[in-house]
């Protein structure tokens, strides 16, 4: 059953009266970004001197010319000392004095009434909208990082020679590109939208666990700046899935690579787990799981893979870590290691990886196109039970990444059927738009072009990833650009798209400001041209034979690289127009959008925008579903403000529905 | 879908056409005639070529899954732009669409639909996976899908940044030629010495990722002369995109030729060499200075490096 407990019963902590407000104290001494800044930088040179003074005959371990150790261990340090300066510590060592400490909602109440401005969204904070926020801006400025990177890539391989970057550099950038892809890009809709959006579609006032939720938020820039500072330190040659023993061999630019990804890893447990309880326990009366919005669902399987999957990836750059500073020999093959155990590691979080950056966008496209077709969601079940299939689904097909490695060859016909097997539910995702589309009423506006645009790219994604899970297929293919632009079809084409199509249709609903619309048509329609003219030709370079991650590649394929060089340049050009609408706005036009300019349905939409403290004045009662559109007489979405003794019958009328059924 | 149209009234007034029967028309003609084009127009010129039994398979195979593909997409994209045309938003129309919150025959037709596609590639592909004895993919050290008889042995050793290639049937030298008879299967036993190679042999249709430690078997026949392109497909270090090199596909004779030759002109050096063996542990090759010295190489571009060192070039 969904019950929200009440708001004001959270557990008192042990011991002191229940806070009052505290003393305001001048900005720079309150904890924010700039106190954690400091204490990462006071962190890092305190664990650099104790891993000096630990390991000091470490010195000749692993690399070359540094101690692996310290370096490691400057990096906890500049964790710990970040979240120190952030003050996350600071209730838990109240509580342990037997000091007041506020609830949640005080302190949320305590900063609304304190905090203007931009300066709440530089604090470790507990209000989920702050955080989504945070989220969103976040992952904007670690795309366009990675972005740029990708450029300089596409910039090398304008010649089939090299001729731009060393061949050191060259590597460094595209392992930087693709690990800052891969591992912040996991949060780019659970963070911004999850994080934000699903307590008000399922009726709550809070999350479950606002402080891990903060948290998870708080590591992403600290990974951000550690995957960076590689840079510093040498880089790292393995690319993003960093195999031994040649990440074992690399330089120390590699601790920060295993170091920020474990980190990250540890991020996405936080944030999937706050969300899954929050799902669980936290929806509103009335809010079956019949009638929870299909994001949510997308969402609720993304967290359960994170939650599943991460660990593991936690595991393995551990002992990544271990062997790169304290000669654990996990991965070394002559002391009894294997670099099958990591391979298998590290696609064991992979593969559900790649399902964590697809799942968020089928929620997003699905949540949209109903409001924009003005027809109910086609086949509501089926298109819950493709997500849950997918989730499930994505733990038993990581060895198609091996097939060609050598180990258990005569598994490869169960991995080809369990890979092939997903496609199964992802088709659902296709079948539940392409029925809601009949007869439909389809309105153009920039989400919806978006969401369309998703399911082009999509659909080449997705029909080449059935061609990679054929074995036979795939000796040709694995390893090859091929790969590459299947996977970018799938991730840019789909997840990207999907959260373009996000911020264009929820931005007015996260801070009460709609972006350009027409800045917006023009950066739709350059995004999605360049976007397939990058990255279809890819194809054809793969399957002609140009391998990933190369800097020299056949003469004979220079005008399809050129081609999708410049197609590549002008794509960031796409990108740049969506920042600048971004910043102009909502910094310097701000165009108010307070009520519902989409009249859509969905629980979000009925209150206003942005959403007062606390969502709503008191826990609603859901109707029915969101999707009613076109139904005669359909009942309001919620009843926001119950009268008292609604919400005993609401839950009393569903337990008896329950004990007849 | 297509085929189980209408559902929902027609509209009052004006005639509802019949967009399902529509839409199974458009399909048809234009995924008849991209499969027609696919087939006999694509399918020659189709990656990897047919320079070997495993590449003729995987041309095959890519051909047979975009004959099965292409209808699905274009019966996707067809359904899209359809319903972008025609289902669009007019002006001056506030009412939703009409409330339809599923049909059962259309989803149970999907899934059954989509699982049977699923199925029968799934049976198609491990059937070209296992009669062409591992469709030319590595196969572990125990390989078990072998084409038996008798197989050229070939041992790709892979290093930072190059392929050598021995040949115990022929005493043991090794060489950085790839030199192949036409019309015999061939085995190639793939290992590595430091980090995770790829050896990819393009035009044969081969991959394998050549791991330290372990020796990663797979097989294929070159039907007819002809040259290889060698690349290492995985990344493996600084100048991962400068490691590849070219092989040839040569007669029987002349293959027999030129190995008996290389033999007696490598004879000095082979016997300096390790024994030959399905994997050689690095820390213990004390001969290769010896080799080195002897081929009048000193390091740079092909010598075995030290595992600590990734900077020399």
């Amino acid at each position: 059953m969904a019950i929200e407990t009440q708001p004001g019963t959270t557990q008192q902590p042990s011991g002191g009266e229940p806070g009052g407000p505290r003393p305001v104290r001048a900005w720079w001494r309150r904890p924010a970004a700039h106190t954690a800044l400091a204490g990462a930088v006071l962190g890092y040179f305190a664990g650099h001197w104790l891993g000096n003074y630990m390991g000091a005959n470490y010195q000749q371990v692993s690399t070359a010319d540094a101690n692996d150790l310290a370096i490691v261990l400057g990096y906890i340090g500049v964790v710990i000392g970040w979240l120190i300066g952030l003050g996350v510590f600071n209730d838990l060592v109240l509580q342990m004095l037997g000091r007041p400490v506020s609830t949640t909602e005080q302190r949320t109440e305590q900063e609304e009434a304190r905090l203007t401005g931009v300066a709440k969204y530089f604090r470790f904070t507990l209000d989920h909208k702050v955080v989504g926020l945070q989220y969103l801006v976040g992952m904007i400025i670690y795309f366009c990082t990675a972005g740029l990177f990708a450029m300089a890539i596409r910039a090398e391989l304008l010649s089939p020679t090299y001729h731009i970057f060393s061949s050191s550099t060259y590597i460094e950038i595209v392992g930087e590109h693709g690990t800052m892809m891969m591992m912040l890009m996991t949060s780019v809709i659970l963070g911004p939208f999850g994080n934000y959006l699903i307590p008000i579609m399922i009726g709550s006032k809070r999350v479950a666990y606002p402080r891990l939720e903060a948290l998870s938020f708080w590591l992403t820039p600290v990974a951000f700046l550690i995957l960076l500072s590689s840079i510093l330190l040498g880089g790292f040659h393995m690319g993003w899935t960093g195999y031994p023993t040649l990440s074992i061999q690399d330089t120390s630019g590699a601790d920060a690579y295993a170091f920020a990804f474990g980190l990250m890893g540890i991020s996405m447990i936080l944030a999937g787990f706050n969300i899954v309880v929050t799902v669980i326990c936290y929806r509103a009366p009335g809010m079956r799981w019949s009638r929870l919005p299909i994001f949510v669902w997308g969402i609720m399987g993304t967290a359960v893979m994170m939650v599943l999957a991460a660990p593991v990836l936690v595991g393995g750059m551990y002992m990544l870590l271990t062997d790169r500073t304290v000669q654990t020999a996990f991965f070394t093959d002559q002391l009894g290691g294997s670099t099958y155990l990591y391979q298998n590691l590290f696609w064991f979080f992979g593969h559900p990886e790649v399902y964590i950056l697809a799942l968020p966008g089928f929620g997003i496209v699905l949540e949209i196109i109903p409001v924009f077709c003005r027809k109910p969601l086609f086949g509501y079940k089926v298109a819950a039970a493709g997500m849950i299939g997918v989730t499930l689904l994505s733990f038993f097909v990581w060895q198609h990444h091996l097939f060609m490695s050598g180990i258990n060859p005569d598994m490869r016909p169960l991995f080809m059927l369990t890979t092939e097997l997903i496609s199964i539910p992802t088709g659902f995702i296709f079948l539940v738009a392409m029925g809601t589309f009949w007869k439909a009423k389809i309105r153009f506006t920039v989400p919806m072009l978006f969401a369309l645009a998703f399911y082009f790219n999509f659909l080449i994604g997705g029909v080449t990833g059935v061609y990679l899970s054929d074995v036979p297929v795939n000796t040709t293919a694995h390893g090859s650009f091929f790969v590459m632009a299947h996977f970018h079809y799938t991730i840019m084409g789909g997840l990207i798209f999907a959260f373009m199509a996000g911020i264009y249709y929820w931005l007015p609903k996260l801070t009460g400001i709609r972006l350009n619309q027409a800045l917006g048509k023009v950066q739709f329609w350059t995004m999605f041209i360049f976007f397939n003219s990058t990255f279809l030709p890819l194809f054809a370079v793969g399957l002609a034979g140009q391998p990933r991650r190369v800097f020299e590649y056949a003469r004979n394929l220079e005008t399809l690289n050129d081609w999708v060089s410049i197609s590549s340049f002008l794509l960031g050009g796409s990108i740049l127009i969506f920042v600048i609408n971004f910043v102009w706005s909502t910094v310097i036009v701000r165009e108010r959008e307070t009520g519902n300019p989409w009249r859509s349905r969905g629980l979000e939409w009925q209150v206003s925008s942005p959403p007062p403290p606390g969502n709503f004045e008191t826990v609603p009662v859901i109707l029915s579903g969101p999707y009613e559109y076109g139904v005669k007489d359909a009942p309001p979405v919620a009843d926001l403000n119950p009268p008292p003794g609604l919400l005993t019958v609401a839950v009393n009328g569903d337990q008896t529905a329950r004990a007849e059924a | 879908m297509a085929t189980t149209g209408d559902t929902a009234a027609p509209a009052a007034g004006r005639r509802e056409p019949s967009h399902g029967w529509r839409l199974f028309a458009i399909w048809l003609v234009i995924a008849l005639a991209a499969d027609l084009v696919i087939w006999f127009v694509w399918k020659p010129h189709l990656p990897p070529g047919t320079l070997s039994t495993s590449a003729a398979d995987q041309q095959f195979d890519l051909a047979v899954l975009s004959v099965i593909a292409a209808p699905v997409m274009i019966f996707v994209l067809v359904y899209f732009s359809y319903a972008v045309i025609v289902w669009r938003h007019r002006e001056g129309d506030d009412e939703d669409g009409p409330a339809q919150f599923g049909h059962t025959g259309i989803q149970a037709t999907w899934i059954i639909g989509t699982a049977v596609i699923v199925l029968s590639l799934f049976v198609f592909g491990t059937y070209e996976l296992i009669s062409p004895a591992g469709a030319g993919a590595g196969e572990g050290p125990a390989p078990i899908w072998t084409p038996g008889g008798k197989t050229l042995q070939v041992q790709v050793i892979a290093q930072q940044w190059r392929f050598t290639y021995r040949y115990p049937q022929f005493g043991g030298f090794e060489t950085t030629q790839l030199v192949l008879p036409e019309g015999q299967w061939v085995q190639f036993n793939v290992t590595s010495i430091d980090v995770i190679h790829s050896f990819w042999a393009y035009q044969l249709g081969v991959k394998a990722d050549a791991n330290p430690g372990v020796n990663n078997v797979a097989f294929t026949k070159p039907t007819h002369a002809g040259s290889i392109t060698v690349r290492c497909a995985e990344l493996c270090g600084l100048w991962h995109g400068a490691m590849f090199d070219y092989g040839r596909v040569m007669s029987p004779a002349n293959f027999l030729a030129w190995a008996a030759g290389t033999r007696v002109q490598l004879a000095s050096v082979t016997k300096i060499l390790p024994p030959y063996a399905t994997t050689y542990d690095p820390t213990e090759i004390a001969t290769l200075g010896k080799v080195n010295v002897k081929l009048g190489l000193t390091g740079a571009g092909g010598g075995y490096y030290p595992p600590q060192d990734p900077s020399q070039p």
